[in-house]
């Protein structure tokens, strides 16, 4: 397919600001499911820092925006031609251990509801017990907005029964690390409806560590693999770790953060 | 337990210590309680002091300073020279395998879990290779002597390891209160120590750096333990002392703000912990550190010493890995031993371990500065049994050593002279040479009998000798 994106974050702070630092990993990743035709990332008022790649093998682009300021804009605009490869991220470079993914953090600590659940997953090769994995928690846990927040753990989020897609990637990662299969959150987006609102365009994943198969993604939320209609940005051992953007400011008032994000299907 | 007297052999005194023989007897014991008061007072003016963790009263308490020296002679130290530089290498080594391709690791030479899910292992940092290929600047290895010829190394410090400043204060002292001593033995000089920090501190500037590279110094603040450490040695290198708010971020460098405006700061010699570098990448909730700087430090705009990461290496459970690492390496043979070690986490190790508690010396594996160990054989049954049920509950967070006959030196105490415990830790400094100045920081357990010379936990320090040829 190929999509278009146009994603706009509005940074309001109700008293002018002194400074505002940002780290962002808003370049989709480079591997054989996607390619870029073009992409620009733009902050209102911002200096841009030196990018890199770090060892995930995302591209990380720093910017800072002096004051005072009382609002920010960052706006993600291109093309991206994807493939449906479902799920398996071929061809990405990356040096971090999948190893470095077995260590629990806050969000993805699993509790005994959670290592009760993990243990109910079957399947006769690590493919099927991902698929078994991924299937309990969608079951477990129904989407429902509004009910849990940036700070719900997966364990809050299966008591609850209700949450998100980050709750549902928070909960695959518990679960797989469980039963021994490294995890890691992956932030991107989604392309779903014929007018591209689709309920969370700015979407969230996991992906598991697959002996033979590499990196395999999958999405409790949607049950499924991603296909062609996700665009992957990055990773991380959790929402926060995989933020797409990272940002602080200092010297100042209260944030407000408003965030569009339409995702298209470009005519060819 | 036969215990090594560092000056006598029987009742001979060894070479090294010869001269002090004569000294001590000239001194009559007013004199000595005289040039006491007037050491604590020279330590007392210059502010050095130490907090002492948990023990509550007074955080600007001094440090117990004791005049007699510990020396060592000329071949002792080569010896150990070569040891201690043959370690940081290794350690330096491991480093950039374990953020690079992990051979040591694919080798199954060191187990995967104990450095990919060691809590020190620094994800954000992978892939990456600090300029020089450094990322233990300063490396401060924590060593006890159990013989003429017998040392072993405890620990290794590879992050921010303090305490350097009470080497050059204790000379300093030294040589105003004794001058005669200096001009009787050949002791070789210690003062060229932060000439050489600030050389090495340079060469690791990364390549965008142009011209003289600036050298800052990154401190918590006057709160920390060792701020006197801290502004000491930003006034013998000449460099500036900052906090975090001193330091921002702006496009692709880190600047510091002075009175003449933004200037570029190069090299950054950070004495916190990375959770309190950036919190943009390790803690979003702290207010410390600069937003933004591990963007520029990881894009090539700013060197961070010690590397961030660094701490993987010092972990007490890959401790007990260092040999097989200077033999991976480096294909040699460790010339400093470690203490042998059991690692709780192990079945088999836990098993000996809680057989034989009251003889071991049990300590956290993150542990640091004394607290959370257990000396078997100087602790009373109920702490050996509170201790055991701490380690039932989390084997994988303890190590147990054998109790060590450490070697002890003559130490001024109230009675006059006696043998106390010591330790010595040396501060190798790594860039684009490796060098050590000839001596350390000699610790001293004040406490008849005790092994414990962490200066958190009481301990003192001696003025540390190596003897010119």
């Amino acid at each position: 397919m190929r999509l278009t994106v146009d994603h706009v974050t509005r940074y309001h702070y109700d008293r002018p600001v002194r400074s505002v630092v940002q780290s962002h990993r808003l370049q989709p990743s480079a591997f054989a499911g996607q390619k870029v035709t073009d992409w620009e990332v733009t902050v209102s008022g911002g200096t841009r820092g030196a990018s890199f790649r770090d060892g995930a093998g995302d591209m990380v682009q720093g910017w800072t925006v002096a004051g005072p300021v009382s609002e920010v804009t960052v706006r993600v605009q291109g093309t991206v031609e994807t493939v449906d490869l479902t799920g398996v991220l071929r061809g990405h470079k990356e040096t971090v251990a999948p190893e470095c993914y077995m260590l629990a953090t806050t969000p993805t600590r699993a509790d005994t509801a959670l290592d009760a659940l993990a243990r109910q997953a079957d399947g006769g090769d690590p493919l099927a017990l991902a698929h078994s994995l991924s299937a309990l928690v969608a079951d477990a846990i129904a989407y429902m907005p509004g009910v849990t927040h940036a700070h719900t753990t997966a364990a809050e989020a299966l008591a609850l029964g209700e949450g998100v897609c980050q709750d549902h990637a928070h909960a695959l990662i518990a679960v797989a690390r469980v039963r021994g299969l490294p995890g890691r959150y992956v932030s991107g987006y989604l392309f779903s409806d014929a007018d591209g609102q689709a309920h969370e365009a700015a979407h969230a994943w996991a992906e598991l560590y697959l002996a033979g198969l590499g990196w395999v993604g999958f999405d409790p939320a949607n049950r499924c693999c991603p296909d062609d209609r996700y665009i992957r940005l990055g990773s991380g051992l959790d929402a926060q770790d995989a933020a797409p953007i990272r940002g602080i400011a200092r010297g100042g008032g209260m944030e407000e953060m408003d965030v569009t994000v339409a995702i298209l299907q470009a005519s060819q | 337990m036969s215990q090594f007297n560092e000056m006598y052999q029987g009742t001979k005194v060894r070479p090294p210590y010869a001269r002090l023989e004569d000294w001590v007897a000239a001194m009559p014991q007013e004199l000595r309680s005289l040039k006491q008061a007037e050491a604590e007072a020279l330590f007392r003016r210059i502010g050095i002091t130490f907090a002492v963790y948990g023990e509550g009263g007074d955080p600007d308490r001094l440090i117990p300073f004791d005049m007699f020296p510990r020396v060592f002679a000329a071949a002792e130290w080569a010896k150990l020279e070569k040891g201690i530089k043959q370690r940081a290498r290794a350690l330096n080594a491991f480093l950039v395998d374990v953020y690079g391709r992990g051979e040591i690791i694919r080798a199954g030479r060191i187990p995967a879990r104990l450095v990919y899910q060691n809590e020190a292992y620094e994800k954000a940092v992978t892939g990456f290779v600090p300029p020089k290929g450094v990322y233990s600047h300063i490396v401060g290895i924590d060593i006890v002597r159990t013989g003429p010829d017998e040392f072993f190394v405890l620990e290794d410090n590879c992050r921010t390891p303090s305490g350097v400043s009470y080497m050059l204060e204790s000379r300093e002292i030294m040589m105003r209160m004794f001058p005669s001593l200096f001009r009787e033995n050949r002791i070789e000089p210690v003062d060229g120590y932060s000439e050489k920090l600030r050389r090495t501190l340079a060469s690791v500037a990364p390549k965008k750096c142009q011209g003289e590279p600036t050298v800052v110094i990154l401190t918590p603040g006057h709160f920390n333990s060792a701020y006197y450490e801290h502004s000491l040695l930003a006034d013998l290198m000449g460099v500036e002392l900052v906090e975090g708010q001193d330091l921002f971020v702006d496009g692709e460098y880190a600047y510091m703000r002075t009175t003449e405006g933004p200037r570029r700061v190069d090299v950054i010699y950070r004495r916190l912990d990375d959770a309190y570098l950036d919190p943009l990448c390790f803690r979003p909730d702290s207010m410390l550190g600069i937003p933004g700087l591990m963007d520029v430090y990881r894009s090539g705009g700013v060197s961070i010493c010690s590397a961030p990461g660094a701490g993987v290496a010092d972990d007490k459970a890959v401790y007990c890995f260092v040999p097989e690492m200077v033999r991976f390496y480096l294909g040699e043979e460790p010339i400093l031993n470690n203490v042998p070690t059991w690692q709780c986490g192990k079945p088999d190790d836990l098993k000996y371990v809680l057989d034989k508690l009251p003889e071991l010396v049990v300590k956290e594996v993150h542990g640091s500065g004394g607290y959370g160990m257990l000396v078997g054989p100087k602790s009373s049954r109920d702490e050996v049994e509170r201790f055991r049920a701490k380690i039932v509950e989390d084997p994988g967070n303890y190590i147990a050593q054998p109790t060590l006959a450490l070697s002890s030196v003559p130490t001024f105490v109230e009675e006059g002279v006696a043998p106390r415990h010591v330790d010595l830790r040396p501060y190798c400094l790594v860039g684009e040479r490796i060098e050590l100045v000839p001596g350390g920081l000699t610790r001293v357990a004040l406490t008849e009998g005790s092994l414990v010379v962490n200066s958190s936990q009481g301990g003192g320090v001696k003025d540390t000798w190596v003897l010119a040829e």
